[in-house]
């Protein structure tokens, strides 16, 4: 009987506005029945032009630019294009800035990590989890806020160092925060990693073998659930992450479940991190930097910087002409963009409800992807 | 059955324990129109023109929060008053361009402008935007903003 049944292929659009997208993502998918043969993923609903944007403001006023890249953890955007143009001009950063933007930006990986937690619950269809992760990130922000006045698009790391020191209240709210963090996440994992329904969605979901991550150029926790030890901040050290000790939680079978994991195991490094760092703040004379000029120009030379960002390497690419206060050229790298590009290899052949958690597990923020 | 036990007896449950627990904690959400988050005192949000004791305007429309402003939202004229005093004629910022990075209150050599702890301002016009120097001036806070000597530190740059 249903030898001589045959069914049409048809296609099936995928957002735009689509809430598990994060964003704005259009998939076309073609499906066979439910299952999909095909997905090809839209892109630039969320293009603002970033780059040529940089290219018409002095350096100092990319930073609040460079915020916009990838709102999650924008302290990372901001040292980031930092680190750059102090690779090109040659400017040192004293060592208490040194500590403060390790501090944020590792608080600022956690807060991006329980958003990513949070909204992959909601995806996946559990509520709660995304009440309590965005209720520990609150307190996050509200360390942020205290410490540079705003709570999503920070323009706190500046050239040649942060601008504001901290406030006193600072490092009581941090350690109060970090002492609980990780019954928190206890919290979270009782929540969802044994939780049967969680595991049929995610186990061996979306299998990304290492090899092709690596074609694809997939970096950070997806790479490293797929079994391969690469992190930049121990394989290409930048600002001081040489002198903390921490684990690079590394999984192997490379399917949703593993990233879930990793991401988990991520939190709880980097609180690891910010403790060592609070302890070795130095509490000399505070000195946050001597940060560049309006009219500053830096020695004509190219400079790619790149760091670990929650969602792959992120980098910049600034090209100086030497006699103009304005970039000629900015290139922003997201990880975002190559994990995008592996979802069509990863969808084929699973069901429609799959992509959402494939998707979700990839961890892509679409102001990253279309910049 | 083992599977039964694990999945139903156990994971369940556990999940469910959390969850429960928090029925007889305080809530940490607030009841928003009603109560307010107080808001850091670095907070950077509606901005305000900061006038001199004798009631007088700070600002001399020098020009370098506009030149410094990265999205291009402040609009000023100047003009000279009878004691050849330089001022600000027109001093307007579009706050839908605005992106409240702070960099006129770092710039600003006078002291004059600052960025307010006010976040609700939404309007159905576009032209209820333009943020002219009068609304600018009436929304001056009673207190001194206390971070003044913070923000000198940053000024150096400009």
């Amino acid at each position: 009987m249903t030898e001589g049944l045959r069914t049409e292929e048809f296609q099936v659009n995928m957002g735009p506005h689509h809430p598990s997208t994060h964003g704005v993502c259009r998939f076309i998918l073609t499906m066979d029945g439910e299952v999909i043969v095909r997905a090809e993923p839209v892109i630039g609903y969320l293009h603002r032009s970033l780059e040529k944007i940089c290219e018409n403001r002095t350096y100092a006023q990319c930073i609040p630019v460079m915020d916009r890249f990838e709102y999650c953890t924008s302290m990372c955007c901001n040292e980031v294009f930092a680190l750059a143009v102090e690779k090109l001009a040659g400017i040192e950063v004293p060592e208490y800035a040194e500590y403060l933007r390790v501090i944020m930006m590792e608080l600022n990986r956690i807060a991006s990590h329980m958003i990513w937690y949070g909204t992959t619950a909601l995806d996946l269809g559990a509520i709660t989890p995304f009440l309590y992760s965005f209720r520990e990130r609150e307190d996050i922000l509200d360390m942020f806020e205290m410490t540079c006045g705003q709570r999503l698009t920070y323009n706190y790391i500046r050239i040649g160092g942060v601008s504001k020191d901290i406030p006193p209240e600072f490092i009581p709210k941090c350690k109060e925060f970090l002492a609980t963090i990780d019954h928190k996440i206890d919290d979270y994992e009782r929540m969802l990693t044994e939780n049967p329904i969680f595991m049929v969605r995610n186990k061996g979901v979306g299998t990304l073998s290492p090899e092709m991550a690596i074609a694809y150029g997939v970096s950070g926790p997806s790479l490293r659930a797929s079994g391969i030890k690469y992190d930049l901040r121990r394989d290409d050290p930048y600002s001081i992450y040489n002198r903390f000790k921490f684990d690079i939680p590394v999984c192997h079978n490379g399917d949703c479940y593993d990233r879930y994991i990793i991401r988990i195991k991520e939190m709880r490094e980097s609180a690891k991190i910010v403790r060592q760092a609070l302890e070795q703040l130095p509490n000399a004379e505070v000195n946050t930097g001597k940060m560049v000029k309006a009219n500053f120009k830096p020695a004509k030379g190219e400079v790619y910087s790149r760091i670990e960002n929650s969602r792959g390497e992120m980098g910049v690419y600034i090209q100086s002409t030497g006699d103009t206060k304005k970039p000629l050229r900015v290139k922003m790298r997201g990880g975002s963009y190559n994990q995008l590009q592996v979802m069509p290899e990863l969808v084929k052949g699973v069901k429609i409800a799959d992509v959402v958690a494939i998707m979700a597990s990839l961890d892509i923020i679409m102001p990253e992807v279309d910049r | 059955m083992f599977d039964f036990v694990k999945t139903v007896l156990i994971a369940l449950p556990k999940g469910f324990y959390t969850t429960f627990k928090h029925l007889f904690k305080k809530p940490v959400t607030l009841q928003y129109p009603k109560e307010k988050m107080p808001m850091a005192p670095r907070y950077r949000g509606l901005h305000y023109l900061e006038k001199y004791e004798d009631g007088s305007e700070r600002c001399v429309c020098c020009g370098l929060c506009a030149s410094a402003c990265p999205a291009d939202a402040i609009y000023m004229e100047p003009a000279e008053n009878e004691k050849g005093e330089r001022y600000s004629e027109v001093y307007e910022i579009n706050l839908l361009r605005c992106i409240y990075c702070g960099f006129c209150e770092e710039a600003c050599p006078e002291e004059a402008i600052f960025l307010g702890h006010e976040y609700e301002f939404s309007n159905d016009s576009r032209d209820a935007f333009i943020y002219t120097k009068g609304q600018m001036l009436a929304n001056r806070p009673t207190k001194e903003k206390p971070f003044k000597k913070i923000i000198r530190k940053v000024r150096r740059i400009f």
